[in-house]
């Protein structure tokens, strides 16, 4: 049965870690967050086929076979060696993820040197995104659609105008919700050319299934082209 | 005929509902005319009243609150004397009743119609869902539905049906004639079907249903449309009734227990529903005061939430939290107590590690309330909350794995009857075990940034509510049918039912782990055509799901009318209930059994758990708590 089990769980696995589970890694911080959920996916397979494996075998070898209607079971009450076993080897493996996740945490929340910061306002049902003023421009410059540097850290400063939503960039993996009366932040580094959904992910009324924009990654050339090119939208407007 | 009238019961309830609705227009009229306000007759002021005041009225006009009156008058009260028990035709089951086991099926029977209404829901989202584009509602009809289809499924299907069955067979359990407050025990009862109605109701306002979601959340929640309302105060009346419950286990169980039944010699049941009553005494109150804060915002403009008013967002989702995660376990625990009778009675061993299964259950209870900011993740909150939250939701796999293991260690050399209640056993064990894993994934931070608010929670939430509680409901209904109505149920089409339950679940909330991690967000009525074929597939398996609550629901009813009968111990069981008739007597004991041994000693030659002593051996049986004690010291 052990051996059953060790061939089960590996093919377990390896079938695990052979899909796809995740969107394309558009962050310098998705591939650590997809890392760390493959060691989890890792650590959580021989669990559950442990399980089955016991459930099935049992099922198996130990029912009732006709004529047995009356017979019991033997009267094992407990094993304290087994017992003690099984809270350990469970606490430690868990002491084990959660310390790794908590260094992926802070890797992934790592405050870089030099980063740009987007400010995000989230009302009913629509994103807006402002850049703030910078070398000599008049105003800020304010989007419907998130445009991004590829290899740049952003800082993203995240506001609401009215009910709580939520700022997610599946690609990204990060999200954090907009919540009315405070900013909370966030920060990624793009990593990949291409256009991703800006995805509302905390339910805010009957729009909520609408409110999708789309997050742009540029290189930083297109990027401060783009920045020139509205600042002049935005003096001549004036 | 004015005589049926003035005696308390359902005609005098249904009256006292009218006059408490009258009264609120007694109440917002002039206090609207004195203010000046316009116009003087809102109905959204009377409606926020009335739902408050009407349900009042019926519980007065039940007969809730008629000892008091009679005690603050000086008139003689009557003591309950028990001599409304027992159900003599199916009528008996709509009349208040204070005998446990009729309140227990009343409780049991309503909560699945609830079942059948939220699961009704689900299939309205399914067909919805089952194409990208809006089809069949709005998109404000669509939150509506799969709010009302949690709220209803949480307070009105998964927290009472536990109620339900362990009124009817706690009791029985630990060899008492009742539970300890039998009139406390009604009203508990009756203030499910308030809360039902109205959440069921909420459809018919102006406006439409509540459409927040079963969390609710402000400030969205506070400025709703009146349907809301019907969330914010039906919770209140599912509210008061669970904790009214719970304190009625906690005084039966600590107070009613027979001679002989120490605590560790309680049965794991009545061990899962002690635990549960401590979380529901303790955290209830805290759901109670987020939707009374909710309330007050939407009624009376006080701010809590609006931070354009020095309000506090984010102190809605703690205090809402510090209840719900509690809930989960409230969920929960009384399945564990299911799960641990039928292994053990069905593998014919004893429970394996009895005293760890109950400790375990307390080291729940424990660090079920150091867990709430696990749901808020991304919320915003400070950030270094999430890493002691993180451990604490880590740690918590412990004692449910133990449980876990203890169960497989019972199965173990036994002798397994692979009957209904046990196949239902073991597809628990299966599923549970998913759900805790994918439970362990979203403890940890960065995972849970990425997968909140996707259908990955759906997911891990079915798999802990389906595949876990409603699979432990199912399977103690098969295995207390017999001693519930006296009649076998069908053994064949309980077989078919769980299998298509089983395989049918699987795949409806299987695939719901991939779509979330692949970015699809939940409670939304249209997503991006790239989840179409996933949620075709899940929409088509759903529909098969709910078909297959039909043959639970034919089995249950053709047993009940015309099964065969049960014999009072079709499962060579030992504990207290099955030494009873099925069903058992009016007064549950006709002498007090006195309990020798474990409830689980299966194997052991000779074993027995209780033993009824002839009449004169013993004293004549004791009024309710007035004896167990002492004979325990003797």
């Amino acid at each position: 049965m052990i051996v059953i089990g060790l061939i089960a769980s590996a093919i377990g696995i390896a079938v695990a870690l052979s899909i796809d589970w995740f969107p394309i890694a558009g962050s310098t911080q998705a591939k650590k967050v997809d890392t760390l959920f493959d060691v989890l996916l890792i650590a959580s397979v021989p669990i559950f086929v442990f399980v089955e494996v016991v459930v099935l075998f049992s099922v198996w070898k130990f029912r009732m076979r006709p004529g047995d209607e009356l017979k019991d079971g033997p009267p094992i009450h407990g094993n304290t060696l087994l017992e003690v076993v099984w809270t350990a080897i469970p606490a430690m493996l868990l002491v084990g993820l959660c310390s790794y996740a908590y260094v992926t945490l802070r890797n992934i929340e790592h405050k870089p040197k030099h980063e740009m910061v987007v400010n995000v306002t989230g009302q009913q049902f629509a994103w807006s995104f402002t850049y703030p003023a910078a070398n000599g421009a008049a105003k800020p410059i304010t989007s419907t659609q998130l445009y991004l540097p590829k290899g740049k850290s952003v800082k993203f400063n995240v506001r609401s105008k009215d009910v709580i939503h939520d700022f997610w960039v599946p690609e990204f993996r990060i999200k954090i919700d907009a919540v009315p009366g405070i900013t909370t932040h966030y920060r990624i580094t793009p990593s990949r050319f291409g256009s991703y959904p800006v995805v509302c992910a905390e339910l805010c009324g009957l729009g909520h299934s609408t409110m999708r924009q789309t997050a742009h990654v540029m290189a930083p050339a297109d990027f401060q082209a783009w920045m020139q090119r509205k600042q002049a939208q935005a003096s001549k407007a004036t | 005929m004015t005589a049926r009238l003035r005696a308390p019961g359902l005609h005098r309830g249904l009256i006292g509902a009218a006059l408490g609705f009258a009264l609120a227009y007694a109440i917002v009229l002039p206090v609207r005319a004195a203010q000046g306000l316009h116009p003087v007759l809102d109905g959204d002021a009377v409606t926020i009243v009335g739902l408050l005041s009407a349900p009042l009225g019926f519980l007065f006009g039940l007969g809730a609150f008629d000892y008091w009156f009679y005690y603050l008058t000086g008139r003689p009260t009557r003591p309950e004397d028990h001599s409304g028990h027992g159900a003599r035709s199916w009528k008996d089951y709509f009349r208040v009743n204070t005998d446990h086991k009729v309140i227990g099926i009343q409780y049991t029977v309503t909560s699945f119609f609830f079942l059948l209404v939220g699961g009704s829901l689900a299939m309205l989202m399914r067909a919805e869902l089952a194409q990208p584009g809006m089809q069949f509602v709005s998109t404000d009809g669509f939150n509506g539905l799969f709010s009302v289809h949690a709220s209803i499924l949480i307070f009105l299907f998964v927290i009472p049906v536990f109620a339900g069955l362990a009124n009817f067979v706690l009791p029985l359990m630990i060899g008492a004639p009742d539970m300890a407050f039998p009139r406390l025990n009604a009203v508990s009862y009756w203030m499910l079907p308030i809360a039902g109605l109205m959440m069921m109701a909420s459809f018919l306002v102006p406006g439409g249903s509540f459409s927040t979601g079963w969390t609710a959340y402000a400030p969205l929640s506070t400025d709703q449309p009146i349907g809301q309302l019907f969330f914010t105060v039906g919770v209140q009346f599912a509210g008061a009734s669970s904790v009214a419950t719970a304190l009625n286990f906690l005084v039966t169980i600590i107070t009613m227990r027979a001679p002989g039944m120490s605590f560790w010699r309680m049965p794991l049941l009545v061990w899962a529903n002690f635990s549960t009553s401590l979380l529901v005494v303790i955290a209830t109150p805290f759901i109670a005061a987020s939707q009374f804060l909710v309330l007050l915002d939407r009624a009376l403009h006080f701010h809590f939430f609006d931070a354009a008013q020095g309000g506090d967002v984010l102190s809605y989702q703690h205090i809402f939290w510090f209840y719900s995660h509690p809930a989960v376990y409230i969920m929960m625990l009384p399945g564990f107590g299911i799960i641990s009778e039928i292994i053990s009675v069905k593998s014919r061993k004893p429970i394996f590690g009895y005293r760890m299964m109950a400790f375990s259950l307390l080291a729940i209870v424990v660090l079920g309330f150091t867990v709430w900011a696990h749901h808020m993740f991304v919320s915003g909150m400070q950030s270094w909350i999430r890493i002691p939250m993180m451990i604490t939701t880590a740690i918590i796999a412990v004692p449910t794995g133990i449980k876990v293991f203890s169960w497989l260690a019972t199965l173990w050399r036994g002798v397994l009857h692979l009957d209904t209640p046990m196949l239902f056993a073991l597809g628990f064990l299966t599923m549970f075990v998913i759900g805790g894993i994918s439970g362990v994934m979203l403890a940890m931070i960065p995972v849970d940034i990425h997968v909140s608010d996707t259908y990955f929670i759906v997911a891990h939430i079915h798999y802990v509510l389906f595949g876990g509680s409603l699979f432990t409901i199912f399977a103690g209904v098969y295995y207390w049918f017999p001693k519930m109505t006296g009649r076998m149920f069908d053994e064949r089409l309980g077989k078919l039912h769980f299998w298509l339950t089983f395989i049918f679940f699987n795949l409806t909330f299987g695939p719901m782990h991939y779509i979330g991690l692949r970015g699809m967000p939940r409670r939304v009525a249209d997503y991006s055509q790239q989840y179409a074929g996933w949620n075709l597939f899940i929409s088509l398996s759903a529909f098969v799901v709910g078909a297959s609550t039909l043959v639970f629901l034919y089995n249950m009813v053709s047993s009940w009318r015309g099964g065969p009968r049960a014999e009072a111990n079709p499962w060579r069981a030992l504990t207290l209930e099955w030494q009873v008739s099925s069903p058992p007597p009016i007064f549950n004991f006709d002498t007090v059994p006195t309990v020798v041994g474990g409830p689980y000693e299966y194997g052991v030659p000779g074993a027995v758990h209780g033993v009824f002593r002839k009449p004169g051996e013993v004293r004549p049986p004791t009024p309710a708590g007035g004896g167990a004690t002492q004979v325990a010291r003797e």
